[in-house]
């Protein structure tokens, strides 16, 4: 064995240890989610990465609803629905709470020569009425959330109301709770498969586009394909145009400093009530509020990640940035006009370097289903990640709020520890004591609780690496690299960092990644790894974190550049720095852990590299 | 003497219809001064100049006299012939209109002092629809003085007897009579850097990218391939600067302090790997040369230069010989529909 040339792998997923203390970090999740001796061999074949786009930290039991729902919700219509020839499903694992996922394709001809005629019959369908089809998905999607937003959950009563006695309704409160919380799970579920309903299509007509380009012009970059496909009307710039508004709207009404002179929300709502026309200003406030600040401050899959609507700290401190930009007499509007003449222009000078008619025709084909189902693809996150799960998790906490009134949890925000599967049995356990007037068991689930936060601390704590198992020859599944970023070249670069000392310390001075927006910038680097750390960010510092989420635009009005861990050309930090003209670099899988808060760096997004240029 | 025959024609006065006269070079760049480019200012001696010379001194009759009998085939009766050709024309005068008017031009240009110039041939248009002329040009660099530039004139009108100028109008079927010259001068840029661009890339043919290849001083250096040059891939549609790749410039050409011609000079170690242009310098070239393109209306191939004050000049523009002749191949089977197009790309990948 030690005469052989080493194959180069990622350790093999039995093998990754525990961090010490939290051994025990198999009780929080589903025995399914796990790896295990019983599909071992299957596991061990795969090539597992870590899916720190979506999922950065630990999963918290509670918020696996979201991870899961993917697992069946997104795979379904890849594998059950559309048929869509080469692809398998993409699997999913936790290991030490972080999640690990599996991209795979088809790779017998003949298994997938029978999948065609199914997928085109189907995704046919859908392509040919995508208009209505996306048209519908909004009025499925909406009514989709305003049933969410009636979904109430109140503290047990000693007594029934009258009116159980009155309206002869025959059910209770009990009842009440169980069959809401089932109707909240279905909710989010249903949801979830609206999510995935079109995305797989979407992504799939992009992706055929933007092949098309780089088989036409070898090594177009990725940001010429995006700004040709790409909108303006895009949704989730709206709450930061929203706070734009607002910002004049204040100083149209002589109010500017209640927002320049308060950092903390309160206090600046506290001042608009006390001041003359402040009344206005809130008016217009609660107006934006719903549903644009139903605006997640991170990617929406987490509970921990709060909207704007639940804290305003962000956007009154992108307020305070655009009021002192306007009272400096700059522009604060985003280049509308501009992006869009420039995305007919770029379109148009490439179709003319086409070799051939056909070339054109294949082109205006492929760009127009581009084109097409964009508007899905930029928009859908707003509904589904911010809106909808930003409502879902705070209906999570209304339940929660009914456990720690029933005296089952010490802290509403406690019903996280749970898995989902665990709060139908807290909740019988409560109701049983509620029914009988007799003791619960409450201390159990506290004193689990107490294990589990302690577990969870640890696994925060620990770096998982960025992929485990057999790496593949190379990255070719579209998914993986469209979605995740990740590419042959990363997987490298991960193989040649884990053959050092096996982390990061002391690494490279340069880093690559995506180059996700053009230009060179120069300046400290400001890491920050949580969205309450958005605050620190100063003006001209290169952003370096972990992934950035749509709520982060504003902080993109204050940087020179954007380098992130994860994420590939579509990822919402490429699209809001493309957005703002910043340079960006994305999924450069160590920024966060190489580079330090202070540290002069350099990000060229025309290269896709980083360097630490410190003296 | 009417502008129609005149001996020498200013650049500015130069396009494409005036390419029987001053030659493919001057008549180009003659195009590039009326699209608004920087070039470096000059005048072509005209091919009515040449023509002058040739009929005054009787060189023509002694040409068809002397390759009469020559065999093209034998190497050894070419190349007699051009020595006694350019034996000829080097102990001949220039008319003295023509060398009154090099003169009088060349102090226009230098206004005063005596500017160093550049004195290279410029070939007729007919001759320049393939790449196969070479040995028709010459090229003087940093030629100083209103005598040193009207010799270097003659000693173009002399190369246009070389043994291969004299075979390629033979294979050419250009006759004697019909064939003349122009010969340009324009003032030489003191280049801190310069080099050449394709408007396409040259390694496959991708015509949405410009390639620049840039070295430090003259761009000699790298034409004769002298430097490993660095290498920028700026994207011709939205400007880009895609790729910049460093190369280690040893040597770098400059004008002789001892006055005439060029030097090779070593270039200190520490300015070996620097980048001899910048971002914003790379992205304005590839800026030029797509109007360039867009005007010529087809790829293109640039030398260009830029002066101490960070000028860019265009010293040279012609059609990109190479992948313009191929056939491009389409990219994909033409679908009847966008779905058969994902279809095909989901199975390709």
């Amino acid at each position: 064995m030690t005469s052989e040339p080493a194959t180069r792998t990622f350790p093999s997923p039995f093998d990754v240890p525990a961090p010490p203390g939290a051994e025990d970090w198999r009780r929080l999740y589903p025995e399914y989610y796990l790896f295990s001796e019983e599909r071992r061999d299957f596991e061990e074949s795969k090539f597992w990465f870590f899916d720190g786009l979506h999922n950065p930290e630990p999963i918290y039991p509670f918020d696996a609803i979201m991870t899961e729902s993917w697992w069946v919700f997104l795979n379904q219509f890849l594998t059950r629905v559309w048929q869509v020839p080469p692809a398998s499903g993409i699997d999913q694992r936790l290991v030490n709470g972080y999640l690990y996922v599996s991209p795979t394709t088809i790779d017998d001809p003949a298994e997938i020569e029978q999948r065609v005629p199914v997928f085109l019959e189907r995704a046919g369908q859908y392509y040919a009425n995508w208009d209505e089809i996306y048209d519908e998905w909004i009025v499925k999607a909406e009514d989709c959330i305003d049933r969410l937003r009636k979904i109430e959950f109140e503290p047990l009563p000693d007594l029934e109301p009258i009116e159980t006695v009155t309206s002869v309704r025959g059910t209770t409160s009990a009842w009440d709770i169980v069959h809401r919380y089932d109707e909240l799970l279905e909710n989010m579920h249903e949801m979830a498969c609206y999510h995935f309903e079109l995305n797989m299509l979407g992504y799939g007509a992009f992706m055929t586009f933007s092949d098309f380009c780089k088989a036409a012009f070898p090594d177009m970059p990725d940001q010429s394909i995006a700004r040709m496909v790409g909108g303006v009307d895009i949704l989730f710039f709206r709450p930061d145009d929203e706070v734009r508004k607002l910002s004049r709207l204040a100083i149209e009404l002589g109010l500017a400093d209640a927002v320049l002179d308060n950092d903390d929300p309160d206090d600046v709502l506290r001042a608009m009530g006390a001041a003359e026309g402040g009344d206005r200003w809130l008016a217009a406030l609660e107006e934006a509020k719903d549903p644009w600040f139903w605006f997640s401050t991170g990617t929406g899959y987490c509970h921990q990640h709060r909207s704007w609507i639940d804290d305003l700290t962000v956007p009154f401190g992108a307020m305070q940035g655009y009021i002192t930009k306007l009272q400096a007499g700059e522009s604060i509007d985003r280049p509308l006009d501009e992006i869009l003449r420039e995305r007919e222009r770029i379109a148009s000078e490439y179709r003319e370097l086409l070799p051939t008619d056909d070339d054109r025709a294949a082109f205006d084909e492929t760009l127009a289903l581009a084109r097409k189902v964009y508007p899905y693809v930029e928009n859908h996150n707003f509904y589904v990640e911010h809106w909808h799960h930003s409502m879902f998790w705070n209906k999570v906490r209304d339940l929660g709020r009914v456990f720690q009134a029933g005296g089952f949890l010490v802290d509403s925000e406690d019903i996280f520890y749970l898995h989902r599967y665990e709060v139908h049995e807290a909740l019988f356990d409560m109701l049983t004591a509620w029914a009988t007037t007799n003791p619960g068991r409450p201390r159990y689930w506290q004193d689990e609780i107490a294990e589990r936060k302690r577990i969870m601390e640890k696994l925060r704590a620990w770096a998982p690496p960025p992929a485990l198992g057999k790496p593949p020859d190379a990255v070719t599944e579209a998914a993986t690299v469209m979605l995740w970023g990740i590419t042959t070249d990363m997987v490298e670069q991960w193989l040649d960092a884990q053959g050092g000392n096996g982390d990061a310390d002391g690494g490279p001075a340069a880093l690559n990644g995506f180059a996700a927006s053009p230009g060179v910038a120069e300046g400290p680097a400001r890491v920050i790894t949580a969205v309450d750390q958005l605050d620190q960010v100063e003006l001209g510092e290169i952003l370096v974190c972990p992934i950035t989420a749509p709520s982060w635009a504003p902080v993109f009005a204050k940087i020179a550049g954007a380098v992130s861990d994860v994420g590939g050309i579509m990822s919402h930090a490429a699209i809001v720095s493309r957005e703002y003209g910043l340079p960006a670099v994305v999924g450069t899988g160590f920024g966060t852990r190489q580079i330090e808060t202070g540290q002069r760096v350099r990000v060229d997004g025309n290269e896709g590299t980083v360097t630490v240029v410190d003296e | 003497m009417n502008a129609a025959v005149a001996h020498i024609r200013w650049l500015e006065e130069c396009d494409a219809s005036s390419a029987s006269v001053v030659g493919g070079k001057c008549a180009s760049l003659g195009e590039l001064i009326s699209i608004g480019m920087a070039v470096p200012p000059g005048f072509a001696v005209t091919t009515h100049a040449h023509d002058a010379f040739l009929t005054r001194h009787a060189v023509r009759e002694r040409e068809t006299e002397l390759l009469q009998a020559v065999d093209y085939d034998a190497v050894e009766e070419v190349t007699k012939a051009s020595e006694r050709l350019r034996d000829l024309v080097e102990d001949l005068e220039l008319p003295e209109a023509t060398a009154a008017a090099v003169r009088d031009a060349y102090e226009r240009l230098s206004d005063g002092d005596d500017v160093p110039v550049a004195v290279r041939s410029s070939a007729l248009a007919e001759d320049l629809s393939t790449a196969s002329f070479a040995g028709q040009l010459q090229t003087y660099l940093w030629v100083e003085g209103a005598d040193a530039v009207v010799e270097h004139v003659r000693r173009c009108w002399s190369g246009f007897f070389t043994p291969e100028a004299l075979s390629y109008r033979h294979r050419q079927g250009i006759a004697a009579e019909d064939a003349r010259m122009s010969v340009g001068v324009q003032q030489m840029v003191p280049a801190r850097s310069a080099g050449v661009l394709f408007t396409l890339n040259p390694v496959n043919g991708d015509r949405s990218k410009i390639v620049i290849e840039s070295t430090w001083g003259v761009g000699e250096a790298l034409v004769s391939g002298e430097v490993d040059p660095d290498r920028f891939t700026v994207d011709k549609v939205t400007l880009d600067l895609l790729s910049t790749v460093i190369g280690n410039k040893q040597v770098e050409h400059r004008p002789d302090p001892s006055g005439g011609g060029v030097v090779v000079g070593e270039i200190q170690a520490d300015r070996r790997s620097l980048p001899s242009l910048s971002g914003e310098e790379a992205v304005a070239l590839a800026r030029m040369g797509k109007a360039i393109e867009r005007h010529a209306g087809q790829p293109q191939d640039i030398e260009w230069a830029i002066d101490a004050d960070g000028e860019i000049l265009v010293l040279q523009a012609r059609a990109e010989t190479v992948w313009s002749q191929r056939e491009r191949p389409p990219t994909v089977e033409k679908k009847g529909s966008a779905l058969e197009y994902v279809l095909a790309d989901l199975l390709n990948r």
